[in-house]
């Protein structure tokens, strides 16, 4: 089963949708049946049978009566399909927002995802968190979609349809996760030479595993020593910083994703490689093999140093 | 001046090649000006063709490195480019030229040079366009041909975001085209309105004649608006303008404004010459008069209307506010109307006749079924709601191929056919054209019908590569496929008119016995059309010739 799969609804949104899409396939449906069985009659029926006969057969110019009919019933269908559409679009645009909703800042950058959660102080990447919603005390979270450069859109079929981020353009969308897991998505509106990469995972936690997950984010990180501390050194007297940030060190570049608890994560590069020692060994030192056409330059560390910032990266948890 | 054109043409099988291509090139007959679209418009179906091959090749299987990112993107660029504007509309245009002024017995366009300025123009553009894979790189680097996407979403165009000339090369060829389009439509609408021959009323023109007025009027109105995007693009680029520059306040959302009010109405613009193609030739093989002739004529006006107000259905992920997305929901589905009214005119033409089974027909049969599954398909994107999942996934790639290959190109390949014998003097050859149809058909199907489940299954477009274990994997096999049908297909449809070019029989005037005006005269036709400009009484001139103990101008 395709973990992508729009017609396996997962949160209120893509409810919505899957019910109505159901009534529009069906609709058409029955319309290509008739229409086809029209079509395969009449050829069946009024083909020429002999090939010598050249006589003519009877002109019809035409007839009114026909004409208004098949004016009025596909009238009448698409007024039925245009009213079940714009209920839906009322019902999951202009939803109410519930006092109890989470806020989470969304920004897409070229080829990644950022996360704020304002009133929580956290700041994180590719991989959203989101409370487990019940149905019966719905706990939705509404995301605001920004851009700092070009055009992306956030969808993750299972929870919603998509929405784009589109700079100088706040847009909002909702999802009210009703069962536990991973979601998986991507960028779907073309951002550039990675557009393919820049995958989306949603990570959907029942309320308290979720509300451990928040404390664990707003922790500062601890203070290294040793091998790792060399590792910090280098990674703040190079480029690194000018684009990452690490909460409570120098570090406060804004461009990249935030690293303070990189390790928190499964996946590096907005999903395109697993956050392994190796990979993210790799991705420091030549990201072109992983996702050719990033944003992150390959660093040109020695071996040692390139050993060093691995390590201390891997302190980040 | 007509005597000259026929003393040229005579002369022209002895000249030497160099003064023949020269009488090509410095042509203003709208005969051999449609001829250069035609062709013109074929050589840039085969290089879109082989640009398509390259994404079918690179994603038939996950994490595929047959190229490279920076390459995909070039080349679904160029592929929607191209086949929008200089393969799709010049050969409608290229048939509108040869046939128009024959079907309304005129003896030529009423701005013959506007005609051949307007042809030299939109060559340019083409020209333009692929000159980017040598020039686009410029002084930057910044890479080959385009690899904004054919809609060159802002801010992705601007210098920021795309450095070296690669866009300029996109925007200023799309211009000069574009003049060229305006050109030609200007061209229509005064022949049209002003060369019909005696007794043509208005309401005595072939549907193809109404068909091509309504296009000619929406490429004015659509075009206009896209020259206007590339200009203020071009400003925001060299003149420090800010009209999309979304860094320093401009807008992206009035790009995609800008762009889909060209956009849609261009859908259109592509899709009633198809119309008018099927209006044509499924009366004669079906031995029948068109069915609801008036009716058809009011609702190829009404779908030009509509057209003009559904384009930000293109536009229902942008976060528009829920009143916009209903009313575009609304008019959207208006445009179903029509169009289902044109499908069961057809239907009823066929309904009673004698169904003769020649390529042109099978081909416009081809058209019908089709282009019914993309206007249905085209249904459930119209409902904003569902158009949240399936825009800009792969279900849409494959819905405005269905319209666009199924529905456009079935129906052009159609008229192919159907007017070969009048162009070239030759008959085709039969079997291989009805095998080029079964060929072509099988692959449409395999590609196309298999497209929508990706979508469905969360694939968006434009992505050079995929993940596996997503469910897409066995589709994207089946579709990539498809295309080597497709490609059989094409190159038996090209042995097929150049051998039958070279040795085929000769065709007669009316190898169909069929009723407008262009079968009265010979094949191919002299370079004044006809001796003598004829009167008509009704819309089937030879209808009332051949039948003069019933002819239409009785009903009509």
């Amino acid at each position: 089963m395709s973990p992508t799969n729009i017609f396996a609804p997962a949160s209120t949104p893509a409810d919505s949708i899957f019910g109505l899409s159901m009534f529009v396939l069906l609709t058409v449906a029955a319309i290509f049946i008739v229409v086809f069985s029209l079509l395969a009659y009449v050829l069946v029926r009024f083909r020429n049978k002999r090939s010598d006969d050249r006589s003519e057969p009877a002109q019809v110019y035409g007839s009114t009566q026909v004409e208004l009919a098949w004016t009025i019933i596909p009238g009448l269908i698409v007024v039925a399909l245009f009213l079940a559409a714009a209920h839906v679009i009322a019902s999951v645009q202009d939803a109410p927002r519930p006092p109890g909703a989470l806020q989470v800042i969304v920004t897409g950058h070229q080829y990644w995802w950022e996360y704020r959660y304002p009133g929580l102080n956290i700041v994180t990447a590719n991989e959203l968190h989101v409370p487990l919603s019940n149905p019966a005390h719905p706990t939705p979270t509404f995301l605001t979609l920004l851009s700092a450069d070009t055009d992306h859109s956030f969808w993750v079929p299972r929870l919603a349809g998509k929405t784009d981020l589109i700079p100088n353009h706040p847009n909002s969308m909702w999802i009210d996760p009703h069962e536990p897991g991973i979601f998986l998505g991507q960028c779907a509106q073309y951002c550039g030479v990675q557009h393919a990469k820049m995958l989306l995972r949603v990570y959907v936690q029942p309320r308290a595993e979720f509300d451990r997950w928040v404390r664990e984010q707003q922790q500062l990180p601890h203070s290294v020593e040793g091998a790792a501390l060399t590792g910090q050194r280098v990674f703040e007297s190079t480029a690194c910083v000018s684009c990452h940030a690490v909460s409570g060190t120098p570090a406060k570049g804004r461009f990249g994703p935030d690293l303070t608890h990189l390790m928190s994560r499964d996946t590096i590069a907005s999903g395109a490689a697993a956050n392994t020692h190796e990979m993210l060994r790799l991705w420091i030192k030549n990201p072109d093999v992983i996702k050719p056409g990033s944003r992150m330059p390959a660093m040109g560390l020695s071996d040692p140093d390139l050993d060093a910032v691995t390590g201390y990266l891997e302190t980040l948890r | 001046m007509s005597t000259n054109t026929i003393a040229l043409s005579e002369l022209s099988v002895s000249l030497p090649l160099p003064l023949r291509l020269h009488e090509w090139v410095t042509t203003v007959d709208h005969k051999r000006l449609g001829i250069l679209y035609i062709l013109y418009a074929l050589t840039f179906l085969v290089a879109g063709g082989i640009e398509a091959i390259i994404m079918r090749l690179q994603l038939i299987r996950p994490h595929n490195d047959l190229v490279s990112p920076e390459v995909f993107n070039r080349m679904f660029t160029m592929h929607g480019t191209t086949m929008i504007f200089f393969a799709a509309m010049p050969l409608v245009f290229g048939f509108a030229n040869y046939l128009v002024p024959l079907m309304i017995g005129a003896r030529d366009m009423a701005f013959p040079r506007l005609n051949a300025f307007s042809f030299w123009m939109t060559a340019l553009g083409g020209l333009l366009l692929y000159f980017s894979f040598l020039g686009g790189d410029g002084l930057y680097g910044g890479g080959g041909a385009p690899d904004v996407g054919w809609f060159a979403y802002a801010p992705l165009t601007a210098k920021t975001f795309s450095v070296g000339h690669s866009t300029d090369f996109w925007t200023l060829s799309l211009l000069v085209s574009g003049i060229g389009s305006v050109g030609t439509a200007i061209n229509i609408i005064a022949t049209i309105l002003c060369m019909r021959c005696p007794g043509m009323a208005l309401g005595k023109m072939p549907l193809l004649a109404w068909l091509n007025l309504t296009m000619a009027g929406l490429v004015i109105l659509a075009v206009s608006p896209l020259t206007a995007a590339q200009l203020m693009l071009l400003v925001d680029r060299y003149l420090g303008g800010h009209f999309f520059d979304t860094q320093a306040g401009g807008s992206a959302v009035i790009w995609m404004h800008f762009f889909w009010i060209f956009g849609h109405p261009e859908v259109y613009v592509l899709v009633i010459p198809a119309f008018a193609f099927t209006s044509e030739i499924i009366p004669v093989f079906s031995r029948k008069a068109i069915f609801g002739y008036p009716v058809m004529v009011l609702a190829t006006v009404a779908i030009g209307f509509i057209s003009m107000s559904v384009w930000a259905h293109h536009m229902f992920t942008v976060g528009m506010s829920s009143g916009a997305n209903t009313f575009f929901v609304l008019s959207t589905m208006a445009i179903s109307v029509p169009t289902g009214i044109k499908i069961f005119n057809w239907l009823a033409t066929m309904w009673g006749g004698k169904i003769r089974f020649t390529t042109p027909m099978l081909f416009c049969i081809g058209f019908l079924f089709q282009f019914l599954i993309g206007g249905l398909t085209g249904i459930t994107l119209a409902v904003a709601p569902f158009d949240w999942h399936l825009g800009n996934s792969y279900y849409l790639v494959a819905h405005f191929h269905y319209v666009i290959v199924g529905a456009i190109l079935f129906a052009a390949f159609g008229a192919f056919f159907y007017w070969f014998p009048k162009v070239s003097g030759k008959m085709y050859n039969e079997p291989l054209g009805k095998l080029f149809f079964w060929l072509f058909l099988s692959g449409f199907h395999l590609t196309f019908d298999f497209m929508h489940i990706p979508g469905l299954l969360g694939m968006p477009r434009r992505i050079y590569t995929y993940e596996p274990g997503r469910g897409w994997d066995i589709w994207n096999v089946i579709v990539t496929i498809g295309v080597f049908f497709q490609v059989v297909g094409i190159l038996v449809f090209a042995v097929n008119l150049v051998w039958s070019y070279y040795r085929g029989n000769a065709a007669g005037n009316d190898p169909w016995d069929a009723w407008t005006l262009e079968w009265s005269t010979s094949s191919p036709p002299p370079g004044y059309n006809y001796a003598v400009i004829p009167t008509v009484r009704s819309r089937r001139p030879l209808w009332d010739l051949k039948h003069p103990e019933d002819p239409d101008w009785r009903y009509e």
